[in-house]
């Protein structure tokens, strides 16, 4: 099921109460490294609740989450902005560039609040995802596809343990959904751990693995080891 | 540092409104506190167009000698001098009238006196002859300018001699123009109007009066105009009783009264505005940065997301805060002088000194004012969630 078999991430009986509604209830999940998992399911299911746990921006009302070793569901806000720094790439669905900054410069800030801004690896991650020739574009001159592109290329630039991606094709035409459903399909090859949330089912069907939520609750775990490179295929293709 | 530059370039047309916001109250704060400064300056030389304001005296019999005239200049500094005019006072009869002339120096006493009116023109030392008569002699003597005068007297040490009744009127003036008496033809080059005293005086150089009257420089009285509020008169009276010896300096309280009450008025009505023009513009700086807080929401939750630390976050914003207060309080220096040179001009018709400690003074007060008004917008950054403003719904 997974390329190395070690666990990266663990859910063990994760739920999150807000009153009297329950976002998320007695979630387990166990991702290894190296899996491409996505998480699917209707509005109000539980998606982003679980997303933003495992992405450091919010903590569960029970359960452990361990991510990377370390139990951060009782961390404070202080070291879970460290862990998120440090262990997560974080991709979204309405890309969240900045506007002033050129697309090299986007890249960048993520190095200046991990480490140092070095210009040369911010244009190998730019490379990376084929936008090496638009790195001095600012963000309105780039394509809904591209800016995303320069999201994930900002994702990767600290060597993330895992890519977290909440709807990132959620708002990308078909074309430049299959751009980016490919350079999560290289990175995977790569050996990059990813997480994606999405309503779209051509999307969920492309990762190696996906669960389904509803209610808070884990209601399918679907392998999809044996169609993963056929589904791929298809998706790529359009 | 390339990215910092880069991105405030990109966002000039924004940030240009917030300096814009901190230069004005700049330019107003730092153009009020240089003419609080230079008021004093201004109204000192403002008042001293209502004549002397400090009256030096002879103790008893004695007189005023040229050479504490001299020293007297110095100790009062001959920066602060407007005009220092001695006076002698001597009787003189005109057409066996008497009358006082004052010999003075006239070019002294006519900086001393601007509000003066005198028809016909001042007195001057190379035409020792010239005279000016007050209004109410010339009307005494039905005298106009032009027309000429004689006066005589007793030369200084002599004792005047009585008009023998026995004597014809001949005789006696012969007995008059004797050795121990003088008599000078005068003419009149300026009649003075001034609705006081001193149109019952003749003013005529101090110089052909100690001349005519065979003695050397002895002042009943030196009128000086100084450039000075009423603390510091009272200081340098002490210092010219200690350094003259037998003198009385007096300030003329009426004068030196006024120009401080009008001064410590003005002053306060400065302050005031001045601290109006604080607040005016923390409010103002304080609705900009909560404004750029609020716009840069998105942004600051990126930062966050990306791992920022509220307080990197906040130091940011607080440093392009420190930013604006150094570029607004700049501009606010160059143009709050212009604008107090102009009120100066306008107000007082003179030009005011740049007063180089205020660019450093009003750029550290306008980079505190801007830290300080920002403190509160910029905690805001604490209440941003990136898991919620990011959200994309």
């Amino acid at each position: 099921m997974n390329k190395l078999g070690n666990k990266i991430l663990e859910l063990k009986n994760v739920s999150k109460i807000y009153g009297e509604l329950h976002a998320l209830s007695n979630i387990d999940l166990t991702v290894n490294a190296g899996d491409w998992l996505s998480i699917m399911g209707p509005s109000g299911s539980g998606k982003t609740t679980m997303i933003n746990i495992i992405g450091c921006m919010d903590t569960p009302s029970e359960g452990s989450v361990v991510l990377g070793g370390v139990d951060i569901s009782r961390e404070s806000a202080a070291s879970l902005t460290k862990i998120r720094r440090d262990k997560i790439g974080l991709i979204f669905q309405q890309f969240h560039l900045i506007s002033y900054l050129t697309a090299v410069e986007n890249v960048m800030v993520a190095q200046y609040y991990h480490s140092m801004p070095d210009e040369e690896e911010a244009m190998e991650a730019l490379k990376k995802v084929g936008l090496a020739s638009r790195a001095k574009h600012l963000p309105a001159q780039l394509s809904g596809g591209e800016q995303q592109r320069v999201c994930i290329a900002r994702a990767l630039i600290n060597s993330p343990e895992i890519l977290l991606g909440d709807e990132p094709t959620g708002n990308l035409d078909e074309e430049n959904e299959g751009i980016v459903v490919d350079t999560f399909r290289r990175l995977h090859e790569e050996g990059a751990t990813i997480i994606v949330v999405t309503h779209d089912p051509e999307v969920g069907d492309v990762a190696q693995r996906k669960i389904v939520l509803d209610h808070g609750k884990i209601v399918d775990d679907i392998d999809q080891s044996a169609t993963f490179g056929r589904a791929l295929k298809l998706k790529t293709r359009q | 540092m390339k990215m910092v530059a880069s991105s405030l370039i990109r966002r000039a047309s924004r940030l240009i409104i917030a300096v814009l916001a901190i230069a004005i109250g700049a330019t107003i704060l730092s153009g009020l506190v240089t003419i609080y400064y230079d008021i004093p300056r201004q109204l000192g030389r403002e008042f001293r167009s209502y004549g002397a304001n400090l009256i030096i005296l002879p103790t008893g019999d004695s007189k005023i000698t040229r050479e504490q005239l001299r020293r007297a200049r110095d100790v009062i500094g001959a920066e602060r001098v407007v005009g220092m005019a001695p006076y002698r006072y001597q009787t003189v009869k005109i057409n066996e009238q008497p009358y006082i002339i004052a010999g003075t120096e006239l070019p002294e006493a006519e900086k001393n006196s601007p509000f003066w009116y005198v028809e016909g023109k001042w007195g001057a030392k190379g035409k020792p002859e010239s005279v000016m008569v007050g209004k109410q002699i010339a009307e005494t003597l039905n005298i106009g300018i032009g027309d000429a005068f004689t006066v005589q007297g007793v030369r200084y040490g002599q004792r005047a001699v009585a008009s023998a009744q026995l004597l014809s009127a001949k005789e006696n003036l012969a007995r008059d123009i004797a050795s121990q008496n003088f008599s000078r033809k005068l003419s009149v080059c300026g009649i003075v109007t001034t609705g006081g005293a001193e149109e019952g005086f003749i003013f005529a150089d101090i110089d052909m009066l100690d001349e005519l009257v065979g003695d050397s420089f002895r002042g009943d009285v030196v009128e000086c105009s100084v450039v000075a509020d009423a603390a510091q008169l009272a200081e340098l009276s002490e210092m010219l009783k200690d350094e003259l010896g037998d003198v009385q300096p007096r300030a003329v309280r009426r004068l030196t009264q006024s120009q401080d009450i009008v001064l410590g008025k003005l002053q306060a009505l400065v302050l005031l505005v001045t601290a109006v023009v604080l607040i005016i513009t923390m409010i103002s700086v304080y609705t900009t940065m909560m404004a750029m807080v609020a716009e840069r929401r998105h942004e600051i939750a990126l930062k966050k997301a990306l791992g920022a630390e509220n307080g990197l976050v906040m130091g940011e914003l607080l440093g392009e805060g420190v930013l604006l207060g150094l570029i607004g309080g700049a501009l606010g220096v160059g143009l709050g002088f212009e604008f107090a040179q102009q009120v100066s001009l306008n107000v007082f018709g003179r030009a005011i000194h740049f007063q180089w400690l205020l660019v450093p003074v009003t750029i550290a007060v306008f980079i505190a004012i801007t830290v300080l008004a920002s403190i509160l917008p910029v905690r805001k950054v604490m209440d941003i969630h990136p898991a919620i403003v990011l959200r994309g719904e």
